[in-house]
């Protein structure tokens, strides 16, 4: 084994264990980690589990609408073999279907990355106001009537402003210890600058603009065409989080601590931000500020397969992504033909989950 | 040489803490730092592990500057031990202990360095219990067994008997004299006039307004130590280490 610190004089000894000291191997440690869940699943059928949840939404989401396709029809279209109808309905639902799973993923990883760097359980990826630039450039595009690809690209453009701003002001409090107060207030401030904006708009739009706005804030995908920008930036951002799992961990573990553990804060703390910008920003420019699933859909993946970011990050994309096709789908379907915004969805369809995993927690804690 | 600091000088404010600090810590030595509350022990620790810049002067960690050492390779070279720390997320005692081998990615979950990590402060019952569900005492030994898988030869321990119950102060100084055969060098900030001359070979004695000592244990006077900490102190020798009683000799 390769002791390339040591300085001064190395002493001879062992290269594994200390010498007249009895260490009896647990057993777990050679056996792949598990986490003191309630729900006792190894990784590797937890992910394939929820991967068959995530594939099974998506299937129901082409299925169900105002005319119901069976899953005999759908095997049809997908041999080609479908009518013309079918076709259409089946391409229009999945391409919906997936714009609604890049969102839903896209919220998740921003979110789990946003509660990693913050050290706080409770972030969610509008702590920062990132969502609140992206809305003010939507609104104001909304306000000046301009056409919907120009309100995606506006709300983009009021993301990477905001974003912008608020590397710059941070940009010394990366490495500090305590740095990421700073960095929150900042955040914070922001926002609250954002939601003052937002209201001033929403008080001066004429009445026919208003129910567009406030579709916008609820969080709507209805209309968003699929686009494959985001699945370029969920992509390398996913791969990226992954493979720095361990800092990330450390990060969580210890916070300003993390350093020295060798975790070259500052940079990691600048990656973690830009991030869950990028990705809140793309999700929110797909769909408004949709809510909850960034708060809730980490922290739910948390109670079930723990805090190690290595599982936690798949678990929450797939999640996060199922529970938004799921809502947009009970979304155009429930009042049909009025469709709801799926921002009041994910927050109906995932608060009762949640009160069930906290009652099984405090069950588990009496 | 394991640390080297030269004309050191750590300011809080305006306040000078510590002056001109000239300092050489060898292998296998054990340092004593001790000083009353405020007077920059755990600032010097921090300034140390390159959490905080100095105001003036040079550290050098293995001979080289601290500050042109990579984040990693200082991690394989330095260990901290921090005060107190609060846990925002779950995790289990066992991964808590096995991500301090995150310097070593060649070597990184070692099973056997984790395993002894964890059987030297008595962990191993509790590998799988959640970091939240754990005693003051309990959580201050799996911070003890996270430095000691990081297996670095210099181990910085700021207040490291802080919660422990006796049985594992015990284990502690063990442990401490263990690393000091294998020549690692050990600095240790405490308040415990028992248990940190018992293990220490020299001490360094901070007065707060910038002015510093250093001694050989075995020349610490309850003079010295008494003038830094304010308070009159009886050096006796008990079980066959110095150590320090409050009040006077009668």
């Amino acid at each position: 084994m390769l002791r390339r610190a040591a300085c001064g004089q190395p002493p001879a000894r062992p290269p594994l264990l200390y010498t007249g000291h009895t260490v009896q191997p647990i057993s777990s440690l050679s056996s792949p980690r598990q986490a003191h869940t309630a729900l006792r699943l190894p990784p590797a059928s937890l992910l394939a589990l929820l991967l068959g949840i995530s594939v099974a939404t998506l299937l129901l989401a082409c299925a169900s609408g105002s005319v119901a396709l069976g899953p005999g029809q759908l095997w049809q279209v997908l041999q080609g073999q479908g009518d013309a109808l079918a076709t259409t309905l089946l391409q229009l639902r999945l391409e919906r279907a997936l714009t609604a799973w890049i969102t839903g993923a896209a919220l998740a990883l921003a979110g789990l990355l946003m509660q990693s760097l913050l050290r706080n359980p409770l972030a969610d990826p509008y702590v920062m106001g990132v969502s609140g630039g992206a809305s003010v450039g939507a609104l104001l595009a909304l306000w000046l009537g301009l056409a919907v690809w120009q309100v995606d690209l506006a709300a983009v453009a009021g993301a990477l402003v905001l974003s912008g701003v608020l590397f710059w002001l941070a940009r010394r409090d990366f490495g500090r210890s305590s740095g990421t107060v700073l960095l929150l207030l900042t955040g914070a401030l922001l926002s609250t600058a954002c939601g003052a904006v937002i209201s001033l708009l929403l008080t001066i739009a004429q009445d026919n603009q208003l129910r567009g706005m406030v579709f916008w804030l609820v969080g709507d995908i209805s209309g968003t065409p699929l686009r494959p920008w985001p699945w370029l930036v969920l992509l390398p951002a996913m791969l990226l989080a992954w493979w720095q799992a361990p800092a990330i961990n450390l990060l969580a573990l210890h916070g300003d601590h993390a350093a020295t553990l060798g975790v070259p804060l500052a940079r990691l703390r600048r990656l973690l931000l830009l991030l869950a910008a990028s990705l809140t920003a793309t999700a929110v420019s797909q769909g408004g500020s949709i809510g909850f699933v960034g708060l809730m859909v980490p922290h739910a993946c948390r109670l079930v397969c723990g805090p190690n970011l290595r599982l936690l990050i798949p678990a929450s994309i797939l999640a996060g992504a199922s529970l938004l096709v799921l809502a947009d789908t009970l979304a155009r379907t429930v009042v049909a033909p009025m469709q709801l915004p799926v921002g009041i969805l994910t927050a109906l369809l995932g608060v009762p989950v949640l009160f069930w995993q906290l009652s099984r927690t405090r069950r588990r804690l009496a | 040489m394991m640390l080297h600091t030269d004309k050191l000088s750590i300011l809080q404010g305006q306040r000078h803490l510590l002056h001109q600090l000239g300092w050489q810590v060898q292998a296998g030595e054990v340092w004593w730092l001790a000083g009353r509350n405020g007077c920059g022990k755990s600032t010097l620790l921090a300034t140390l592990a390159g959490l905080r810049a100095p105001a003036q002067g040079s550290i050098s960690l293995c001979g080289q500057p601290l500050g042109t050492t990579a984040p990693r390779l200082r991690a394989q070279r330095m260990a901290l031990l921090p005060q107190a720390s609060h846990d925002a997320f779950d995790y289990a005692v066992i991964d808590a202990v096995a991500a301090a081998r995150y310097p070593w990615p060649d070597d990184g979950h070692n099973p056997g360095r984790i395993a002894a990590a964890l059987n030297a402060f008595d962990l191993a019952r509790l590998a799988e219990r959640p970091l939240q569900a754990l005693s003051g005492g309990e959580r201050q030994r799996v911070a003890l067994a996270s430095v000691m898988a990081q297996d670095a030869p210099l181990i910085l321990l700021d207040e490291p008997t802080n919660s422990l119950d006796l049985a594992h102060q015990a284990a502690l100084q063990v442990q401490i004299r263990r690393w000091q055969a294998e020549g690692k060098a050990v600095v240790v900030v405490s308040h415990d006039l028992q248990f940190a001359p018992a293990i220490a070979s020299h001490a360094l004695l901070l007065d707060g307004a910038g002015g510093h000592s250093q001694h050989p244990l075995a020349q610490l006077s309850a003079t010295h130590l008494a003038e830094v900490l304010g308070y009159p102190l009886t050096r006796i020798t008990h079980a066959g280490h110095p150590c320090f009683l409050p009040g006077h000799s009668t």
